[in-house]
């Protein structure tokens, strides 16, 4: 996100507590100071990851501290599940399979580790899917569901319980 | 107290003798297997009728049958621990609702009659003012019912999850352990006495399913049947799906789970961190139970199954404690 804020001291501090405070994680601070402003302001653009669901919260926090939100940059997929499929996957076109679910534009597929023990035999691996939250990756892995139902392959999904 | 024992395979002998062993005032005035019984209400004498069993292959007289006893003994509480049959609950399904009309009380590990008719034996027991006690068809050991009905009280269930298959477990952890092939742990099952010869009900996650069927009609009454679980077994898992799990810090294990908010009701393979309290090895059973105020509740303990353990005398104690714990607890009580 972009942030401008008021150039004195402890600004930045200020701005940047509300974030861990919501659980937040920051991955890189960008702190550029543009000697020719002429509203005695700051911008700093901050990459940051947050628990699923916090970011409202943080934006209240921030705005409290009399922060100005110039720009909310487009979430990133954070949200995580590893999967292991068993059966036929190459003979079924793997890659079929993993663009059911990148084709859903809100979920990806990110990392394959397979074993082939042999020609003929049933190849097992896993498949870790990221999204952007816990609704849009149930819907993913119901897409997944339907395509290893279609191609008989063995889906194993993880236990998520609700709490 | 008197009762009727009805069935004399592992699981009826294992109460027998622990009823002569430990004397907590309950006498046996029926006991029938599937060839014969004898009736005597001044009370059997266990050790006799086992000893004849082992010598005849029948514990009484063949003139009178399982139904004879029910019908005409005199007793309280029908003990009823006979094979069962997941499709029609049945003979089990008739004994019981004989007694019942007779008013007797009933304590049984049978999954057959309580996944198939819990609705009507329930409402059936409560018309006749009698307890209907199934403790035993779930979780063998572990005192489920007892959690649910008593210790959370007042709780609403909002899930449950569960390793309700020790067969499964046992195969799973295996794998896992030795990175052994499903043939070769199914195999290595079977000759520990976890296994029967033909393991499909358990394999396949049909035994793990009636017991859902059973704990999700005990919670939310709500009518379920087998038809209604989403069914995956384990038959069809690779050496290289544990490894692959393993290199996560996770395993694999079969999971009964109902959400009725979320209309899930399934037994499947998933894959689940090694350190969750549901990850227990060998034949152990456990089961999570999730609720509003007491949040997550988990009981781990033996299991017993559908397995064949006429060969393995130490598995047989698993089911008595929790049977003859319900005879002493339907002694005062009416149905609840």
């Amino acid at each position: 996100m972009k942030l401008e804020m008021k150039d004195s001291p402890g600004q930045l501090v200020a701005a940047l507590k509300p974030i861990s405070e919501v659980g937040g994680n920051i991955i890189a601070v960008l702190h550029h100071r543009d000697p020719d402003t002429t509203h005695h302001t700051l911008n700093v653009q901050i990459v940051l990851a947050l628990p699923e669901g916090r970011l409202d919260r943080l934006v209240a926090l921030l705005k409290e501290q009399g922060v100005h939100i110039q720009r909310i940059g487009k979430e990133r997929l954070l949200y995580k599940r590893t999967v292991i499929l068993i059966g036929h996957l190459m003979h079924t076109d793997l890659s079929d399979t993993v663009d059911q679910i990148d084709s859903t534009g809100f979920a990806e597929v990110c990392e394959i580790s397979m074993s082939m023990p042999a020609i003929n035999e049933r190849s097992t691996s896993r498949v870790t899917i990221k999204a952007t939250n816990r609704v849009e990756m149930d819907a993913a892995v119901a897409v997944l569901r339907r395509v290893a139902q279609q191609k008989s392959l063995l889906l194993i999904e993880p236990l998520e319980e609700i709490a | 107290m008197k009762a009727a024992l009805i069935g004399l395979g592992s699981v009826g002998r294992g109460v027998a003798e622990m009823i002569a062993k430990k004397n907590p005032d309950i006498t046996i005035n029926g006991i029938a297997d599937s060839k014969s019984g004898c009736i005597c209400n001044e009370g059997i004498d266990i050790a006799a009728v086992l000893e004849h069993k082992r010598r005849t292959g029948a514990c009484g007289d063949l003139a009178i049958s399982a139904m004879d006893v029910i019908k005409k003994a005199n007793y309280d509480v029908l003990i009823e621990v006979t094979p069962t049959n997941a499709l029609t609950g049945e003979p089990a399904l008739g004994y019981i609702k004989a007694a019942l009309a007779r008013k007797k009380h009933i304590v049984t590990s049978n999954k057959g009659p309580i996944a198939l008719a819990y609705k009507e034996l329930s409402a059936l027991a409560k018309k006749k003012g009698v307890a209907l006690r199934y403790e035993a068809t779930v979780g063998g050991a572990i005192p489920i019912m007892h959690t649910l009905e008593d210790g959370l009280n007042g709780n609403e269930i909002i899930a449950i999850y569960g390793v309700l298959n020790g067969t499964c477990n046992y195969i799973l952890t295996r794998m896992a352990a030795e990175g052994l092939t499903y043939e070769q742990a199914l195999m290595e099952a079977r000759e520990m006495g976890y296994a029967e010869a033909d393991p499909t009900y358990d394999v396949k996650g049909i035994d793990a399913a009636i017991k859902l069927v059973i704990l999700a009609n005990t919670i939310w009454g709500d009518g379920t049947k087998l038809a209604d679980v989403d069914l995956t077994g384990i038959d069809l898992l690779t050496p290289d799906a544990l490894r692959l799990a393993e290199e996560g810090d996770c395993t694999i294990r079969l999971i009964a789970e109902a959400i009725p908010g979320k209309k899930i009701l399934r037994v499947s393979p998933r894959l689940i961190e090694k350190s969750h309290p549901l990850v227990v090895e060998g034949t152990l059973n456990a089961l999570t139970i999730e609720t509003d105020m007491a949040k997550e509740i988990t009981l781990t303990g033996r299991g017993a199954g559908s397995i064949e353990t006429e060969r393995h005398h130490r598995r047989y104690p698993v089911y008595p404690r929790p049977l003859w714990q319900a005879c002493l607890n339907t002694g005062g009580n009416t149905c609840t």
